[in-house]
């Protein structure tokens, strides 16, 4: 049964990864993305990480969806109603990425690969958390302190007026240039 | 099933992604290509951490690291493209060349 799920999921992944850059429409694209992560996501669940892979699955499906609300802001061509390429060196990034594959293929084929060590745990999730808020809480603290960059950052980058249209082009304006005054008394 | 199988398939959606990031002159098509790359790496991790060393959970930590940075790399990503559609009403890689200078 594990075999015949690993084969349909895998298919499905590959299938759909390509079609993304095959669909002409932007929204069928970002559904194949969809698709194919959520099959990553049903292998990962198939490796016994049920809970990495439900994360990946709801992660995957609000990415994509917030994907396709950009893509139907910013693209031409959102529903796909006109045939349409926007590629270019077609030939070169399909060497570039054969001779990847190959490469790859021929390191995991011909690497001596270590014999299964150790036994999974009874609760693999468990398992994460601790290690998460024990051995391995510097990453979690450099992931937050990540995350918390990203917000900053993109609501900086998305801001519509940053500090020299407040303040002018040499900063120097005494009072800053809102339409509405802000602060306390205004 | 084995590793070797896990990892071809994790290998072939990294590649198929490398080619839509090489490809794409669309800056949203081309994170779309680098999420499938690490959708890969993503598997590659799974299955290293099943088939090499399952009591180990650093490979599992690997896995939140990248859907980590998945998430991160979408946020700047559509940042970056707000801010450029914005001044400069640019979508395409081609167009925003004057960023290397």
């Amino acid at each position: 049964m594990d075999v015949a799920v690993f084969w349909v999921l895998a298919v499905l992944a590959v299938v759909c990864g390509v079609m993304v850059f095959r669909f002409d429409s932007m929204a069928r694209a970002t559904f194949s993305l969809l698709a194919s992560l959520l099959c990553v996501g049903g292998l990962v669940v198939l490796l016994g990480l049920d809970y990495l892979g439900i994360v990946i699955v709801l992660m995957m499906t609000i990415e994509m969806a917030i994907m396709a609300v950009f893509m139907v802001m910013y693209m031409m061509n959102p529903a796909g109603l006109m045939p349409m390429t926007m590629i270019h060196n077609k030939k070169g990034a399909a060497v570039v990425c054969g001779l990847v594959f190959a490469l790859l293929a021929a390191g995991i084929l011909l690497a001596p690969w270590p014999a299964r060590r150790g036994k999974a745990p009874a609760d693999p999730t468990m398992d994460l958390g601790m290690s998460l808020m024990g051995p391995q809480m510097l990453t979690m603290m450099t992931l937050g302190m990540a995350l918390f960059a990203t917000i900053v950052a993109t609501v900086v980058l998305a801001t519509r007026r940053g500090r020299y249209d407040r303040f002018g082009d040499d900063l120097r304006a005494r009072r800053a240039d809102d339409p509405v005054r802000g602060g306390v008394g205004r | 099933m084995s590793l070797e199988l896990f990892l071809l398939l994790a290998a072939a959606l990294f590649s198929v992604g490398l080619f839509g990031a090489l490809t794409q002159q669309s800056i949203v098509m081309l994170m779309m290509g680098l999420e499938l790359m690490l959708g890969g790496v993503i598997l590659a991790a799974a299955a290293a951490w099943h088939y090499i060393a399952p009591a180990a959970a650093e490979g599992q930590v690997l896995i939140v690291v990248a859907v980590t940075a998945m998430a991160l790399e979408m946020a700047i990503g559509f940042a970056v493209v707000t801010a450029l559609f914005r001044s400069r009403e640019i979508d395409m890689t081609d167009m925003a060349a004057e960023l290397k200078e």
